[in-house]
């Protein structure tokens, strides 16, 4: 097995330097596909045990087997970051995906989302998820299978439900308003205070203590809430849950900047190899083939997808972008959007012609039609299924004094309610591990007020 | 789309595989999966034709893949997407109404609509059952099943047919004999040694079970599925006690007919209920058929308790020569309409009939968690019964 994924590793390198990327060292592994397969499965190389990857595991290992699929490498941003490679892809394969991790690692330690996250989380991902799948083996050994499991039932079911806005590490909510300094007393206040008459009114009021309500406003990051707010959770439950919260912070910018990060790196192995003179013909020509192969728009057999490759179409976005605006201009919205900005700021009509992107409606008689050309319609169809890291958008909208925890969904931010038997399900997982009533408000197919409600 | 993904992850045995997360995952599902299957039990058995055929002991069944839920939004009646083509305008329709439903293209749905095969060994079936149920379990041999005598080797003797000689044991006897003798013959009639028979009592472990349906137009599908479920469920556990059943199907209404197991749950005839007809044929079938010597029978009826009042003489006749006959006679009455429980006419029959003392039980289902009950309350009769 070579050590290096390629021989031209460090004229790679030394290119990348002149081209100014600008990237903290990437430690490469090669490992065998199947092994591939499963770090593309858990997300993570090391990850805590849980059912539900075994179902995620076996679909990709049917769409492996009747040749859907080839993963050429996973990587993990950070401090340093970590690539892994299939041990299986030949040498122009590997030359070109090391251009392309390249530029992964620029990406992810120059834009803003990345950058916070891997101060918030930690710069080495691999060894922190390692930890936690390490402390939930020991949980499963003292505890039991089912019981850990049960925890993970909720804390893996409500793994979106993280609220970015907020920090990592953030205080519990105040029980009692701060204390207002007082104001010293004017001239006024004290000539006010001496008249007589005035001065029973004015006397302080014995107070009630006020407990303040928890929490103060909807609160959406529920990991976070149920791990500090159960009434009855034990300590190790609340490491299970902190620990999935960690994670999910961690795969938020990889989420939500995907078009953007994949576009990017495509850019830069195809402009890096395009540059690369010390490359061999026979190389080159190989490792391009295989580039045309990742970003090209639809399966070859296929003339129309319903769906949209993201590096294809970050690709071509970013080719645009350089070459209109240069560089600098270039690396200002790498710095500072995600995809939500960069499509909608970003992909014109033009080059949505230019790709041949379309909006489509699909019915629920099978029926699919495009739809007008509408370039806001396109956008809002591409950011879609990424609204709110691709989930419903719930909240705790209430603690009450009895211990009943309210979720309450945002079907008007959504469009329409949630489908009620899952939402039933992920109630009763949260019923577990909170050990109360638990309420859920959303609203019917015919848009009426609809209470789920726990026993 | 039906795969069978069962043996997916045990194949390819490589050293790398043991270690595999995804394998240990998976093996982790397929367990929950038989978790869930087992405390679906009663819906597995009723649909699936698996009643007596004994070579046939598993039983596939096709189940989905767990869903791990999340909140999820409904289906929209209109879903929006982005995709990308050639030469696709507005207005084209990519794909015809009613072709397969949405979904194939779109994302994330995949998942859910995969299905794959486990396959359960009766025996492990009625294992679960039998804990859930709290049963006991029950020995083959016991007091008042019939005995049976048969002939058994037991010894040798120095004379008898010569099928039955022993040639070992004559030529070990021969070289004893030269031992001792010196120089000798090599063979007299000394040396022969035979093996005897002798006729021995042994419990007998044959049985016949006699079902006996009510198919008149009362019982619907939804009654005939539980007792259905009842049958197979009281079949298999007889199972346990006895090496060989044969079972016999009798369907009637006014009439009588027997029928062959495929048939016996598709009949449905017109008019009115007589009971005495089917249980006056089962008798005959026992009488023409199964010795007493040789069997132990039993007898299993079904209706929804309705019985023509005109019949009430001759169906306790019926029940009261078979209660002198059989091992143990059993009434499930499903579905029923009465104000209480067994206060049909077949009800109160059976009642009647348990006051004499015969070995007969009555039970109720309307639900399976009640057939359940009753095949519960059957076992546990019987190892009273055996127990006396």
């Amino acid at each position: 097995m070579p050590r290096m994924p390629s021989r031209f590793q460090s004229d790679l390198e030394n290119l990348a330097e002149r081209m100014q990327l600008d990237y903290f060292p990437v430690e490469f592994e090669l490992v065998p596909p199947s092994f591939m397969m499963e770090v593309a499965v858990y997300g993570l190389p090391v990850r805590m045990p849980h059912w539900s990857f075994g179902v995620r595991y076996i679909h990709q290992l049917v769409q492996h087997r009747m040749g859907y699929s080839r993963i050429f490498e996973v990587v993990f941003p950070g401090n340093p970051g970590h690539a892994f490679l299939a041990n299986n892809n030949s040498l122009a394969e590997n030359t070109l995906v090391y251009a392309h991790v390249l530029g992964h690692a620029d990406f992810s330690k120059n834009n803003e989302l990345f950058r916070r996250t891997h101060n918030q989380v930690s710069p080495r991902i691999v060894d922190l998820a390692a930890g936690h799948a390490q402390r939930i083996e020991q949980a499963i050994e003292k505890h039991g299978r089912e019981r850990v499991e049960q925890v993970l039932d909720a804390a893996l079911a409500l793994e979106q439900h993280i609220d970015v806005n907020q920090n990592l590490e953030r205080p519990l909510f105040p029980t009692s308003p701060p204390e207002k300094p007082k104001e010293p007393a004017d001239e006024f206040h004290k000539r006010f205070e001496s008249l007589t008459g005035e001065r029973s009114e004015m006397a302080p009021q014995p107070k009630e203590p006020v407990r303040l309500p928890v929490p103060p406003r909807t609160e959406y990051d529920l990991l976070w809430f149920l791990a500090h707010y159960a009434p009855e959770m034990e300590d190790w439950e609340r490491d299970v849950f902190l620990a999935v919260r960690e994670e999910s912070f961690y795969f938020y910018p990889v989420f939500a900047c995907q078009i953007m990060n994949e576009g990017w790196a495509s850019y830069w192995h195809a402009r890096l190899l395009r540059e690369a003179s010390f490359l061999p013909q026979d190389v080159y020509l190989d490792a391009m083939k295989a580039h045309s192969d990742v970003v090209r728009p639809v399966a070859a057999d296929n003339q129309v997808s319903l769906s949209v490759n993201p590096y294809h179409l970050g690709f071509a976005m970013w080719d645009q972008i350089v070459e209109r605006d240069g560089m600098d201009a270039a690396r200002k919205i790498l710095a500072q959007e995600d995809d939500f900005s960069f499509i909608r700021n970003w992909l014109d009509a033009d080059l949505a012609d230019k790709l041949d992107l379309f909006v489509y409606d699909a019915k629920r008689n099978g029926e699919i039609t495009v739809g007008e050309k509408d370039i806001y319609r396109l956008h809002e169809a591409l950011l879609g299924p990424k609204f709110n890291f691709g989930s419903p958008r719930v909240g705790i909208s209430e603690l009450r004094r009895d211990g009943t925890l309210e979720l309450q969904h945002e079907y008007e931010t959504d469009g329409r309610g949630l489908d009620l038997d899952r939402a039933r399900h992920v109630m009763n997982y949260i019923h577990r591990i909170w050990r109360r009533p638990v309420v859920l408000q959303t609203v019917d197919a015919r848009s009426g007020q609809k209470m789920l409600t726990t026993d | 789309m039906s795969h069978e993904y069962s043996t997916a992850a045990t194949q390819a045995a490589r050293w790398y595989d043991l270690f595999s997360r995804g394998a240990r995952d998976w093996l982790r599902h397929n367990e929950k999966v038989r978790e869930s299957v087992r405390n679906a039990l009663p819906d597995l058995v009723s649909g699936a034709d698996v009643l007596t055929n004994p070579d046939n002991r598993v039983v596939r069944v096709p189940v989905r893949f767990l869903e791990h839920y999340r909140f999820r939004l409904r289906d929209a009646d209109t879903q929006s997407g982005a995709g990308q083509g050639q030469g696709v305008k507005p207005g084209d329709v990519l794909r015809p109404s009613g072709d397969g439903g949405r979904g194939s293209g779109g994302a994330g749905t995949g998942e859910g609509g995969l299905e794959f095969v486990v396959e359960l060994k009766i025996d492990d079936l009625l294992d679960w059952i039998w804990d859930e149920l709290k049963l006991p379990h029950l020995e083959p041999k016991a007091a008042n099943t019939l005995e049976d005598t048969d002939f058994v080797r037991e010894g040798w003797d120095k004379r008898g047919v010569r099928a039955r000689l022993d040639r070992r044991r004559t030529l070990r006897e021969a070289v004893k004999r030269r031992a001792v003798q010196g120089d000798a013959i090599p063979f007299s009639n000394e040396d022969l040694r035979f093996r005897q028979l002798a006729r021995r009592p042994h419990p007998s472990t044959v049985a016949v079970i006699i079902y006996v349906l009510d198919v008149s137009s009362s019982m619907d599908e939804e009654s005939r599925r539980l007792a259905k479920t009842f049958f197979f469920w009281s079949l298999q556990g007889l199972r346990r006690q006895h090496t060989r059943i044969e079972s016999v199907f009798v369907g009637h209404t006014v009439n009588a007919w027997e029928f062959s197991e495929e048939e016996f749950f598709q009949v449905r005839a017109a008019g009115g209920t007589e009971a005495s007809s089917g249980l006056e044929l089962a008798q005959r079938i026992l009488e023409q058929r199964y010795d007493p010597g040789r069997y132990n029978s039993y007898l299993f009826y079904a209706s929804d308790g309705d019985n023509f009042a005109a019949d009430h003489d001759a169906a306790w006749s019926a029940l009261r020569n078979l209660a002198s006959r059989l091992n143990f006679m059993g009434y499930l009455e499903v579905n029923h309409r009465g104000p209480e429980r067994l206060h049909t006419e077949m009800g109160r029959l059976f009642g009647d009939l348990m006051k004499t003392g015969a070995c007969a039980g009555a039970y109720s289902a309307s639900g399976y968690e009640d057939v359940w009950e009753a095949i519960r309350e059957f076992f546990v009769r019987q190892a009273e019964i055996k127990g006396e």
